[in-house]
């Protein structure tokens, strides 16, 4: 509610020129929010995960095996990820995200920003 | 029925040396190496657990080497909390052959995540071993976060592209690939045009009778591709070395032995020092397998493997099998 009536306040103050961009990046300052994706026995789960733009989605490798998350189109690349490490990423820009492991590559998975 | 009886061969249809109980028990093999002879072209290899049991005369031939595999120094999880231990245990088994090997191949993951101190630690470990020539390829876990220009740094001296190259030891063409570069996302393991290339025209002049031996780190057949234990374009390698008489093809990767004969070509993988993977599909990933601590070094080879050329029956042992 109180964001509703936040966002409906940004499209007064900054007018019509993106709007939806702005309110967004708003919303991620006044409420933190972060999306996650397990790395679980050689899988991502979700498989595909669909966020809001702005929102930060967090990797963490649960395996005995290090794995990596990487962009198939070059958007993001992780360093190795070692058992209970983690990988941030922001999606800032709308889009479908496919990604892939590059020391395992069956395993794949999708982040869709919308 | 003692030890020994247990590893006769109950029915050995093919007449290849092995059955399906033995097949069924060798996949369940979490050894430490194999150990390889060749004589007259024809390479057999023997699990390193029971090189005891095998005569002198077996041994002997006019080249013998070993093949370790999946070191992964630096894992330290419960499937094997000391894999230092188990690659020190691997080289003193080498090192008490009868026949001493000429030489060693070491098939990747060397190291577990590509660290200087992991390989290090390899390299000192291995320094104890008798043989004192040890050829590597890349395991996927040796290119990690530098796209291999430590490993080649290390071990790839006058290697081309990624690391691959080849050498001749009494008559045999050794050949080492790399396929664990570029992964493309849902594929497998690649060799790539430049390196089927230099395939191509490194073997182009060799006489047919000449024995090939071929190593790399992914299986070079396709073992279970929904857990990506295959090579993409390997029929294109393979296809390369279809004049040969003897092509013998050593992989790693899939921490377990299993040996599938094609013609004149036999693949042939080898167990892990660090530790075992299930067979292909009788897990929910291919992650390391837990055994218990007592029967993690004794799990070893219960059955050796053998490929003779010529025999005509094959011993087509697919993960289908399993």
């Amino acid at each position: 509610m109180s964001i509703a009536i936040l966002t409906a306040a940004l499209v007064i103050v900054f007018g019509a020129t993106g709007t939806r961009h702005q309110s967004f990046m708003v919303n991620a300052q006044q409420k933190p929010e972060t999306a996650e994706v397990k790395i679980d026995n050689f899988s991502f789960g979700p498989g595909t995960l669909t966020v809001p733009v702005g929102i930060a989605v967090t990797w963490t490798n649960r395996d005995d095996i290090p794995h990596t998350v990487v962009s198939t189109d070059g958007a993001f690349k992780s360093k190795v990820l070692d058992t209970d490490e983690k990988f941030s990423f922001t999606f800032s820009k709308a889009g479908s995200y496919p990604y892939f492991c590059s020391i395992h590559p069956k395993m794949t998975g999708k982040v869709i920003a919308q | 029925m003692s030890e020994k009886k247990k590893d006769e061969l109950l029915h050995d249809h093919n007449h290849d040396g092995v059955d399906r109980r033995g097949f069924l028990k060798c996949m369940a093999w979490a050894g430490t190496g194999a150990f390889c002879v060749m004589k007259g072209g024809v390479l057999n290899s023997y699990s390193l657990s029971r090189i005891s049991e095998i005569s002198t005369a077996d041994m002997m031939g006019e080249l013998s080497f070993v093949q370790i595999s999946d070191s992964h120094m630096g894992f330290n999880k419960p499937a094997n909390p000391d894999v230092a231990g188990t690659l020190k245990a691997a080289v003193d088994k080498i090192n008490a052959l009868s026949g001493a090997p000429e030489f060693m191949l070491h098939t990747g993951d060397i190291s577990h995540l590509s660290k200087p101190e992991e390989f290090d630690t390899v390299d000192q470990i291995l320094k104890s071993a008798t043989p004192k020539d040890v050829f590597y390829v890349p395991g996927e876990h040796d290119v990690l976060n530098d796209d291999g220009k430590q490993f080649l740094e290390r071990y790839g001296k006058g290697s081309k592209g990624a690391g691959w190259y080849s050498f001749d030891k009494q008559g045999a063409h050794f050949i080492g690939l790399v396929n664990v570069m570029n992964l493309k996302a849902g594929g497998l393991g690649t060799l790539g045009h430049d390196q089927l290339e230099w395939l191509e025209d490194d073997v182009k002049h060799l006489k047919h009778s000449t024995p090939i031996v071929v190593f790399a780190h992914i299986p070079l057949w396709s073992v279970y591709p929904e857990w990506g234990w295959g090579t993409e374009d390997s029929a294109q390698a393979l296809a390369y070395l279809k004049k040969f008489g003897s092509v013998t093809v050593l992989n790693g990767h899939i921490h377990q032995t299993m040996q599938k004969v094609e013609g004149n070509v036999t693949f042939h993988t080898a167990a892990s020092t660090a530790f075992p993977q299930p067979q292909p599909g009788k897990a929910d990933s291919p992650g390391p397998m837990k055994v218990p601590a007592e029967q993690l070094r004794s799990v070893l080879g219960i059955t050796d493997v053998h490929y003779v050329r010529g025999q005509h029956a094959l011993a087509v042992v697919d993960s289908t099998l399993a």
